[in-house]
């Protein structure tokens, strides 16, 4: 508890014995005859009693109340609260005025209670803000601030330690976890040459290790900042409830005057007993019942909560309003290689070569050195041994179609059918399902390799659990054959598939979806974040994969998922509308419940009692079920 | 320019009227509050001056909400 809240309860507590004397006091001792006093008097006596614990919890309300009115912020709650307490110490309902207020006051400090508690929780999910890094200077261990290392220094990492760091493992292997970044609670073996991540914990052995960026750039600062200001983008419901609660307010003042005046001038002008005091106290329940604080602060505390909880899971969520189009998400759109599909290929054989196989593999693994994609490394792994392309010059990429290179004197083309075809070169096709990858040495067939790619362990699950999430349609883009497409989509019962796609194509899909759906479905797109950007940012909401070291698909994508386990597409799912039920559950009763006390208060059935309860009981209610959303382990 | 600045809050409207008041501010182009964070983004208009503006937000925002900080 902060300063303020533990003054708070002081004030509570004491007001609460007091209050609870005094009443007690009132009941066992009949003060007309003990100190033979009139009725007046006794009215005047306890409004002076009543008055010491009201001023002891309620002083700095009234105080905020006058403070609003000369700022002309009329009717915000301090407002609401003043005027019905005063009103019933006015109506010489002296207990009820202490008690809405003392309630009023426990609710708030328990809202406020809840809330840090929650924004504590949720930065301790995220603690992975490294605090120091360990380099060696002359011979010593040195403990630097992470700012302060350069691009390029070796730093030690104990074990224990959390990795200041992102950077590549020199010397020394161990085992890292990676849960919080991943969510991934298996330990991952690493060995000199394998990348390490900020954020994550060295567990067994202590490695040197060179950065590979500083720490703005690191993996550990992106996240956090993403975190930190996910909840400033705002959903529609947030700002549904800010405007709601700025229209609301006044109305509901003005609702309770009009039913505190009205009726008691009718009753005057039909020639009846006004019943000032009883109109009056059906105004003033009015009020208290009213006060929108369950809503206004249920609703980011859920957003955040969700979001906090999400981030806990690996699936980062960029804005609350990127959780609500989560939550409304219909149609899916995959990307096969690295998304259901390992990316991790295998080469399967060499066909219709006339050159040995391993000169053919050497060649293609010269021309294939230099590109990140999936199937080059594939070819350089099957080739095993380390590459020498100091040969190799004029080296050209193109997303689509493949690679072309000049190995020594001779011009050598690798890729797809349609590189074969812009080259006129005749090309012989695969019968085996698989991705052919052609290769043509100055223009003449020299052959092809078959690889083929391996269906994530988790993906069948994946696409089960995201039909019973209640998706309408999921659909599959690749840039590979058609038979590939097919073979996966039947695996894994995706019911619509597009092949040989060209990344733009995947635009195009993604649009004509967009086009073709319901004004109301949200329509998703998860690649891995290689060459997929565009995709990624053309669809409603860009979910990209293994999010860790694609810097563009951090930057184009909504929901980041911190590792590649396609589990983690119908979990951020999951999660998105277990938050939206709770924000639509919270807005339906806290809404509902004030609805009817507003009604019984109008007929003058509910009491100031009812009152309270719909104000702090619906507030305390709204907020328990906003922490909900923190939880999201079994979904 | 975009800067962003710790406060101290109490209620989530009470946010959103600091968020509404350092909106209105001169030399402010765009402000959100992030009342789970609590953090006030502030972008700035050109060539304003970030300490006088400040200065003004603060002042706006304490007419709205007596209760609130920011850490200039």
């Amino acid at each position: 508890m902060s300063k303020k809240q533990k003054k708070m309860l002081l004030k509570i507590i004491i007001a609460l014995v007091l209050t609870a004397i005094i009443r007690v006091m009132l009941i066992f001792v009949p003060m007309e005859y003990s100190f033979m006093l009139g009725k007046l008097e006794i009215k005047w006596l306890q409004l002076i009693l009543f008055l010491i614990p009201y001023i002891v919890v309620g002083s700095d309300i009234v105080k905020k109340a006058f403070k609003g009115i000369k700022n002309r912020q009329v009717c915000d709650e301090n407002f609401l609260m003043a005027v019905a307490t005063i009103g019933a110490f006015a109506l010489g309902e002296f207990f009820e005025g202490v008690a809405v207020i003392l309630f009023y006051q426990i609710g708030e400090l328990f809202q406020s209670y809840a809330v840090g508690k929650s924004r504590r929780n949720i930065s301790e999910l995220m603690d992975i803000r490294p605090d120091y890094a360990m380099i060696e200077r002359d011979g010593e261990l040195v403990s630097v601030d992470p700012d302060e290392v350069e691009i390029g220094s070796i730093i030690v990492i104990r074990p224990g330690d959390k990795i200041p760091l992102d950077g590549i493992i020199e010397e020394g292997r161990t085992t890292i976890n990676t849960c919080a970044i991943t969510g991934e609670s298996v330990p991952r073996t690493v060995d000199v040459g394998d990348e390490v991540i900020s954020g994550c914990v060295n567990l067994s052995g202590a490695i040197k290790v060179r950065t590979t960026t500083n720490f703005g750039e690191s993996t550990a600062a992106k996240i956090l900042d993403l975190v930190e200001n996910a909840s400033s983008r705002k959903s529609k419901s947030e700002n549904f409830i800010s405007r709601f609660a700025k229209i609301y307010t006044p109305a509901v003042c003005i609702g309770a005057l009009l039913l505190a005046v009205l009726p008691p001038l009718f009753m005057l002008i039909i020639g009846n007993d006004p019943q000032w005091f009883e109109w009056v106290y059906r105004g003033l329940t009015f009020l208290v019942i009213s006060c929108p604080c369950a809503l206004v602060i249920s609703i980011p505390l859920t957003f955040f909560a969700g979001i906090g909880g999400a981030g806990k899971a690996g699936v980062l969520i960029k804005g609350s309003n990127y959780l609500e189009l989560l939550s409304k998400t219909k149609y899916i759109l995959f990307d096969k290689t690295g998304t259901v599909t390992q990316g991790v290929f295998e080469v399967a054989g060499l066909h219709h070569n006339e050159m040995e196989n391993d000169k053919l593999l050497e060649i293609a693994a010269k021309v294939e050195a230099n590109s990140n994609h999936p199937i080059a490394k594939s070819i350089v792994a099957a080739y095993g041994k380390k590459v020498d392309f100091s040969d190799v010059s004029d080296y050209e990429e193109t997303f689509g179609y493949g690679i072309t290179a000049k190995v020594g004197e001779d011009f050598v083309a690798i890729g797809n059918h349609r590189l074969m075809e812009k080259y006129n070169v005749d090309y012989v096709d695969c019968h085996s399902v698989g991705t052919v990858v052609h290769v043509a040495i100055n223009d003449k067939y020299a052959g092809h390799i078959l690889i083929s790619d391996i269906v994530k362990p988790n993906s069948k699950l994946a696409i089960e659990r995201l039909k019973k999430l209640g998706m309408k349609k999921l659909t599959m883009l690749t840039g590979d054959k058609e038979a590939v497409a097919k073979d996966v989509c039947d695996k894994l019962a995706i019911e619509d598939y597009h092949s040989s796609l060209l990344p733009e194509d995947k635009v195009t899909w993604v649009e004509k979806t967009i086009e073709e759906k319901n004004e109301k479905d949200i329509v998703a797109f998860v690649g891995d974040g290689i060459n997929d950007a565009p995709v990624l940012s053309r669809a409603d909401i860009g979910i990209a994969m293994g999010g860790l070291g694609a810097d563009a698909a951090i930057e184009a994508a909504d929901v980041v998922l911190m590792d590649d386990d396609p589990l983690k597409i119908s979990k951020a799912i999951g999660i998105s509308q277990k938050c939206m039920r709770i924000v639509y559950e919270n807005i339906g009763v806290s809404l509902g419940i004030k609805a009817i006390c507003l009604i019984l208060g109008a007929f003058g059935i509910a009491n100031m009692w009812m009152a309270i309860f719909a104000d702090v009981g619906v507030m305390v209610i709204a907020v328990l079920n906003a922490i909900r959303a923190l939880k999201v382990s079994n979904i | 320019m975009k800067k962003t600045y710790k406060i101290e809050v109490d209620c989530a409207n009470c946010a959103n009227k600091m968020e509404e008041a350092a909106k209105k501010t001169e030399g402010v182009k765009d402000c959100t509050v992030n009342f789970m964070a609590l953090k006030m983004i502030v972008e700035f208009e050109d060539g304003a001056d970030e300490k006088s503006v400040m200065k003004a937000v603060l002042k706006n925002c304490k007419k709205v909400e007596d209760d609130c900080e920011i850490e200039i």
